[in-house]
């Protein structure tokens, strides 16, 4: 999977909004999770509290993350796991590679994790000769349909069932287990031909890895939410167990994981409480744990005072599902692997903004504000695009107009000379204007409005403030 | 009252209409009405886009413009917006780095964003009136745009307005809370989603059959009336200050 070389994301879009099968599947899935989520919020009369509280608690770990992080380090170890420290993505790779081969093992299974997406860690096995298997039913749909995930909790939200449907039957065999012949798009009979193709490899397989909805560096805990319990499966089944998390995951104790426990479920699947929560210290008898934890540009998105509020993301997806520029140009459009409002504000933070889609995803918003009101842990993401835009780099032909567009406001009578000017050209306005630029964007789609022979403050002047 | 009038860039050069419909309201309420001429732009469209130099000499400039007056007027909820929450943003300077200009600012930020109010929160909150006076025998449907609904949560304010205007049928709209797609500057940086979102809310608004759709904020109104025109779907869009403004005297 590489986003490289992606076009910047008002291209993609475009060619997104023109997919009908995309559009509907989006459409129907975000509206529908959408409602759930403001159901069961609404059930807590206390949910402004906890929102703050999770903030908080947050921002207190962020501010001392070192102190936590060595705590956490020290905690891990005394438990009998192994702790490893990595700066970058392919640092992180590296070591989970090298930890992989010294098993002498060449598959492994995986728990759905960003962060190993973020690494691409899968690509990084594959070279060394290591198959990784995708144990989350719909991160398998990707895996197999050799997709790229398009939303943070469901990573096949484009797909609709017909289409897993045939991808299963298609693809199955390649990996293990083939699907039954007789495979109907009913989502029973979907999920029971992965569990069976599943079920074998999670008895076969040796070592897993995941990633960790939380740590807590009181005891040294990993925490792992999920729906399916295939993540539990792959945590206690194999002998060794490699955990890549970002540094931002840690919570100091057990009671702060109380807050989360029950703003995440809630803001994600729309659910009081998720089915399964696995938990673990170190590694249990039998069994090897590693810990890698890794910052690939976490620790600089900190340094940034107004965009490091991006790190108390909890990847609830909250603000993806009820973005109505995610619902209409899809998760593949942002060309990273964390999509929607929460992409567009971390990916340029975690990648830079050198290339032009990177460049783009600040401005891959209408600064509609859903997003703020549906995060849990209150990411003031208009807030965090506009201070990007302040650093992204603009064309030269935009920075030109919005110079002279400055100029004119700068003096009040610039701007009349300007308005009058317009007033005495209007009836040369185009309906359509020939393209490129702003003019033909706008009016490919849009009339103008008629522009007046007359500004207000004209008409202010010429009538005294219409007393005259 | 002493009211002072920032009638917005937008609506100045586009929409003067919104401007004389706003001081004939006002002024039928008892206000006094002034127009501080030396007025430009708030500077949100800079801001926005990602030019704070620029954006944030368009605040120090209305700040300076409208020091001193006592209550100042916006028909405009994303302009509102922006002085409310993004001036209040733009002032505070850590203090390692502030000067005597950055904490002038600050002071006249401080002084002067809490008497700006928008519009239909000038009638409700300051003035106390829901019935204005009006009168517009029409079917309208109200889209309570993103900045007004979510940035300065006008909340119910601009539809209990509504509803006491004599002979007006107000329909509820599907969907409301939904962005329209305008967003300023994206409406012309990522065109296709905005067209994809306003030919929803288009939509949606054709499918309440009012004959009129009204909002706080005309840039919004500019992008989705602009849609419904080139559909030639016969709706016509206008800003809450003329449904206000109207009296049966005046047709
Ligand atoms: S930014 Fe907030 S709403 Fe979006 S995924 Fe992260 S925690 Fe959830």
């Amino acid at each position: 999977m590489t986003f490289l070389g992606m076009p910047a994301f008002p291209a993609n879009a475009a060619a997104a909004v023109r997919d009908s099968q995309l559009r509907f599947n989006l459409r129907k899935a975000t509206h529908t999770i959408r409602e759930k989520r403001a159901s069961v919020v609404a059930e807590l009369p206390d949910w402004a509290r906890l929102r703050e509280a999770g903030k908080q608690i947050k921002d207190h770990t962020l501010r001392n993350l070192e102190r936590y992080l060595l705590q956490m380090e020290e905690a891990v170890t005394a438990a009998g796991g192994h702790v490893h420290w990595a700066a970058d993505a392919r640092e992180a790779n590296r070591i989970v590679t090298g930890l992989v081969r010294e098993t002498g093992e060449s598959d492994v299974v995986k728990v759905k994790s960003m962060a190993t997406q973020e690494i691409g860690l899968n690509e990084a096995l594959a070279e060394a000769g290591i198959t990784a298997y995708e144990t989350d039913l719909a991160e398998l749909i990707v895996q197999l349909g050799d997709d790229w995930p398009s939303h943070i909790l469901v990573p096949a939200i484009h797909r609709s069932r017909a289409e897993i449907r045939e991808i299963f039957l298609e693809k199955m065999a390649d990996w293990g287990r083939p699907a039954p012949e007789e495979l109907t798009d009913d989502p029973r009979a979907l999920a029971e031909a992965a569990r069976r193709h599943l079920r074998e490899r999670f008895l076969s397989t040796k070592v897993a890895i995941s990633g960790a909805n939380f740590m807590i560096a009181e005891t040294g805990t990993l925490v792992v939410l999920e729906s399916e319990g295939n993540g539990r499966m792959c945590l206690t089944l194999p002998k060794t167990l490699i955990s890549v998390v970002g540094i931002e995951k840690l919570l100091p104790t057990w009671r702060d994981l109380e807050v989360f426990l029950q703003l995440l479920p809630r803001s994600s699947t729309g659910e009081r409480m998720n089915p399964y929560t696995s938990t673990w210290t170190g590694a249990t008898e039998g069994q090897e744990f590693h810990l890698v934890l890794l910052d690939n540009g976490r620790t600089r998105v900190l340094a940034d005072e107004v965009g490091r509020q991006a790190l108390r993301c909890i990847r609830c997806s909250a603000c993806l599902n009820v973005c109505p520029v995610y619902e209409r140009a899809g998760g593949h459009a942002y060309g990273s692997v964390y999509p929607g409002p929460i992409g567009a504000i971390l990916t340029p933070q975690l990648r830079g903004m050198s290339s032009p889609l990177d460049a783009s995803l600040p401005y891959a918003s209408t600064l509609c504000g859903a997003c703020y009101d549906v995060c849990p842990v209150a990411i003031d993401i208009p807030e965090v695009l506009v201070h990007l835009r302040g650093r992204a780099p603009h064309p030269r032909a935009e920075r030109l107009g919005m110079r002279a567009a400055g100029w004119v406001f700068d003096r009040p009578e610039r701007l009349a000379r300007a308005e009058r000017l317009a007033g005495r050209l209007r009836r040369f306005v185009p309906r359509r204007a020939p393209g490129p630029g702003p003019l033909s964007a706008w009016t490919e789609t849009r009339d103008l409005p008629e522009i007046p022979a007359e500004s207000f403050r004209d008409w202010w002047t010429r009538t005294d403030g219409g007393t005259r | 009252m002493r009211v002072a009038l920032f009638v917005t860039c937008v609506n100045d050069a586009l929409f003067p209409g919104t401007g004389r419909a706003t001081v004939t309201l006002l002024r039928r309420l008892g206000c006094d009405v002034t127009f501080p001429t030396a007025q430009t732009c708030c500077g949100q469209m800079h801001l926005n886009t990602g030019y704070p130099e620029e954006g944030g000499r368009l605040a120090r400039h209305f700040t300076d413009v409208f020091a001193d007056c006592d209550a100042v007027v916006v028909p405009s909820g994303s302009c509102a917006a922006m002085i409310r929450e993004q001036y209040v943003r733009l002032a505070r300077v850590p203090a390692s780095t502030a000067s005597t200009a950055s904490t002038a600012f600050a002071e006249r930020v401080a002084e002067t964003v809490p008497r700006v109010h928008e519009l239909s929160e000038f009638l409700v909150d300051v003035l106390g009136v829901t019935d204005v006076g009006a009168y517009f025998p029409h079917r309208v449907t109200y889209h309570p745009t993103c900045h007004s609904l979510r940035g300065l949560r006008l909340g119910d304010r601009p539809v209990r307005l509504l509803e006491q205007v004599r002979g007006l049928d107000l329909v509820p709209l599907p969907a409301a809370d939904e962005c329209c797609g305008f967003g300023g500057t994206f409406a012309v940086k990522n065109p296709a989603v905005s067209a994809a979102m306003c030919a929803d809310k288009a939509r949606n608004v054709t499918a309440t059959g009012a004959e009129v759709l009204c909002a706080a904020d005309n840039s919004c109104l500019m992008h989705i009336g602009g849609a419904l025109g080139r559909q030639r779907t016969g709706v016509r869009t206008m800003h809450l200050a003329e449904i206000l403004a109207s009296t049966e005297a005046v047709r």
